[in-house]
């Protein structure tokens, strides 16, 4: 029985137990006798019934498929001679996989030994039967299910707030998968930053100034002793986002004001998602345009003031994402310009003001908290963003704050030091977790910032 | 359907034009404000029709009428505020000490300095009290230095009656008043401009009785310096505190003349209905 007719089974079992659970409800209703008159709605016993015949069906599927592999693999191991279990760990492995190959038929039987193809049989024969088991077993729970819940059909039974309840577990369920996940993810980012945090002192990664995460490959190898000072990638990062964020503040910011205050309604409608359009073009576009068109532009115009510039600088990636994040800073301003009450316009313009006072007093201030909550998303972006970088900003992690030479930022490093040859845990590759930690607190912080910002703002017109 | 329409504002225009003519007398000497013939429209709608109308020197105005009649829009075009929206539209004749304020030359800012307006609901800036009131006196430079303006805030909240409420918090934000304290800060920052003219629309709908009477009694004072016009839907409030009362309908002046004869004695049907509780 393959999984999909499994599935559907179950499907059919959880509208059948629906149909029961609703048609014995609806018998009690139709009754007349005011003491059997249902709690809650006939539909709401077929949900409730439904909920108990599909839900542990479900689960038994899914946690079978879960561990079924584990569980056969283990089996068909220990039935393996003494010889495999003397085998270093690595090989076995590859013992197994070939049994499993040999199995599924991605290897033909002949070329293997004896106490493999007997292996291989046995794993396949023991597949079929928990296919079948599975099947089975899914199915019988569902039955049993079905029956109990339509045991619990009975009129003082309140099946509404049964069904309210399981929705909202489902509710939290969901949210608690992205909430896990990200714990995950920061658990795993930690636990590796603290290995790396063993082999480097946490003093020389957060104040060292030189980066060259070269570690020897080999014990004899010289020239690459490896030094993890983030100083100058973090140095780096701030530039470029220094950058992006005096290109962007202000071209967002007065596209916003033009936008929600001169605008008329037809220019609107049509400079508005022609900017956003912005924020929809693929970075890796953004980063072309830095690499082939700015940074010459740059080069050429600093040597024919008499500034070396180098042909991958900060200022040509910084620049460039400064215009690729207008559209943050743009957008949300322009929403809580917006939001500004029409009174605070009337009581200034009341007053005699004209209408750019009133927007540098009364509704750009108004909107401070908003707009600040808008420009330190638009950094988070700008501090998180690789490609351009990457393109048009190089990999030499110089200390400097000159925007005409090369920098690098602390993604950037991410990247490269992941996409090396390097075994798993070396300095160099654990290195990049420990970038990633100090990047993850840094937009965490601007993103609490944020938000309290944007709270506060709330609060203000209420 | 754009038959329908056409119909409906026919019938709108004969009901207009059986109104007749306004009663009573719209003039009075030595106007401060005046409006000949002022139609207003609302892209192609039609809101107020040919009002002819005297705002006095020292003297509350009250104009009163349902809903919809066009009280608010003939106030917003004693200042111009009605230029803010785009398709409103207004002919006729209005003027300031005679001076014709929809001149070409008239610069609506200096005009709203001069014709202050406080709005139904209060509406201070999220600034600080003291801010809120400079702010008026900043924009126009009416002060030389800090202790010019202190003493303008302080004059201005006094004359609101305010001031002894808020003395002791002048930096606090004028966000955090009560509806009435905050109305009366609204009223002081207009005064704070040294306005000729002081236009109300609702000033007190949004305030509770005794907010209500405090505002009353101010704008009796206020009387003695400005020339006040206010809108109101409370009769008593127009009876109590306005020596003139103008009642509209349908964007028409039907009836203006001496409060005491309006709620006593009204000449027009339609007054008389609305006063007495049978309209509107
Ligand atoms: N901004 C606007 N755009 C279009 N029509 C408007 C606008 N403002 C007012 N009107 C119309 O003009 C007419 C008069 O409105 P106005 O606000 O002057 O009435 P009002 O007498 O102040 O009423 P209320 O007592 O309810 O405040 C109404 O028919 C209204 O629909
Ligand atoms: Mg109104």
């Amino acid at each position: 029985m393959n999984t999909s007719l499994l599935i559907l089974l179950i499907c059919v079992i959880t509208a059948l137990a629906y149909v029961m659970g609703r048609t014995r409800a609806q018998r009690y209703r139709n009754s007349g006798n005011p003491a059997d008159h249902p709690h809650s709605l006939p539909r709401y016993y077929g949900y409730m019934v439904a909920l108990w015949a599909g839900l542990p069906a479900l689960l038994v599927f899914c946690l079978w498929t879960m561990f079924q592999q584990k569980v056969l693999t283990g089996i068909v191991a220990a039935s393996l001679p003494a010889e495999f279990h003397a085998l270093p760990s690595g090989q076995q492995d590859l013992v197994i996989n070939d049994i499993k190959n040999i199995a599924i038929g991605n290897m033909s039987q002949s070329a293997a030994d004896s106490i493999r193809a007997d292996a291989a049989a046995r794993y396949k024969s023991l597949i079929e039967l928990a296919v079948w088991l599975k099947a089975g077993l899914a199915l019988l729970v569902g039955m049993v299910g079905l029956l109990w819940g339509l045991r619990s059909v009975f009129p003082a039974k309140r099946a509404r707030v049964f069904v309210e309840r399981a929705i909202m577990f489902f509710l939290i369920a969901c949210s608690s998968l992205a909430i896990l996940t990200t714990l995950g993810i920061v658990l795993s980012v930690l636990f590796e930053s603290m290995r790396f945090f063993g082999k480097v002192p946490f003093t020389e990664f957060a104040f060292g100034l030189h980066w060259s995460p070269q570690t020897p490959i080999r014990a004899d190898q010289v020239g690459s002793s490896g030094s993890f000072g983030a100083v100058p990638i973090f140095a780096g990062t701030l530039l470029i986002s220094a950058i992006a964020m005096t290109v962007a503040i202000p071209f967002g910011l007065m596209s916003a004001i033009y936008l929600a205050e001169y605008a008329s309604k037809s220019v609107r409608a049509w400079v508005k998602p022609l900017l956003e359009i912005l924020a929809g073009i693929p970075t890796v576009v953004y980063g072309f345009f830095a690499a082939l068109t700015i940074a010459p532009l740059l080069r050429g115009v600093g040597e024919s003031i008499g500034l070396s510039v180098a042909s991958e600088s900060a200022l040509a990636a910084g620049l460039v994402m400064g215009i690729m994040i207008i559209p943050f800073v743009s957008s949300l301003s322009d929403d809580v310009i917006t939001a500004v009450p029409q009174a605070m316009r009337d009581g200034s313009l009341g007053l005699g003001a004209t209408k750019s006072e009133t927007i540098k007093k009364v509704v750009i201030p108004a909107a401070l908290p908003g707009i600040v909550g808008g420009v330190l998303l638009a950094v988070s972006r700008a501090i998180g963003e690789t490609m351009i970088v990457v393109m048009a900003a190089g990999l030499a992690a110089n200390l400097t704050i000159n925007p005409l030479e090369a920098v690098t930022t602390v993604t950037v490093q991410i990247v490269t030091l992941l996409t090396g040859d390097q075994a798993f845990d070396s300095p160099k590759t654990l290195a990049a977790f420990a970038l990633g930690l100090m990047l993850f607190i840094t937009t965490l912080i601007l993103n609490i910032i944020a938000l309290r910002t944007v709270r506060k703002y709330r609060e203000a017109y209420e | 359907m754009n038959l329908e329409q056409d119909q409906a504002e026919q019938t709108i225009d004969e009901i207009v034009a059986s109104l007749g003519d306004t009663v009573g007398e719209t003039r009075v000497e030595n106007p401060k404000m005046s409006a000949t013939g002022v139609d207003v429209f609302y892209a192609d709608k039609q809101a107020i029709y040919g009002v002819d109308l005297d705002i006095a020197n020292n003297e509350v105005i009250a104009m009163i009428g349902p809903s919809g009649c066009g009280k608010s829009t003939l106030l917003r075009c004693l200042n111009r505020m009605n230029d803010t929206i785009p398709i409103c539209r207004v002919t006729g004749e209005l003027t300031l000490d005679g001076e014709d304020i929809y001149n070409k030359d008239t610069d609506p800012v200096l005009l709203r300095a001069r014709v202050g307006m406080v709005f139904q609901k209060p509406n201070p800036f999220p600034k600080s009290i003291y801010e809120n009131v400079a702010y008026g006196p900043r924009l126009h430079g009416l002060s030389r230095n800090k202790a010019d303006l202190d003493d303008i805030v302080v004059t201005s909240l006094r004359k609101a009656g305010i001031y002894n409420e808020v003395k002791d918090r002048l930096d606090a934000p004028g966000t955090g008043l009560s509806g009435g304290q905050q109305q009366r800060l609204c009223i002081a920052r207009t005064i704070a401009c040294s306005p000729e003219v002081i236009l109300m629309d609702e000033p007190c709908s949004a305030l509770d009785p005794i907010a209500t009477a405090k505002i009353e009694e101010l704008i009796d004072e206020l009387r003695e310096n400005y020339a006040i016009a206010i809108v109101t839907h409370s009769m008593q409030q127009a009876a109590r505190v306005s020596q003139r009362t103008a009642y509209f309908h349908l964007g028409k002046l039907v009836e203006v003349g001496d409060t005491d004869t309006i709620f006593t004695n009204p000449s027009h049907e339609l007054t008389e209905n609305y006063i007495t509780g049978r309209f509107g």
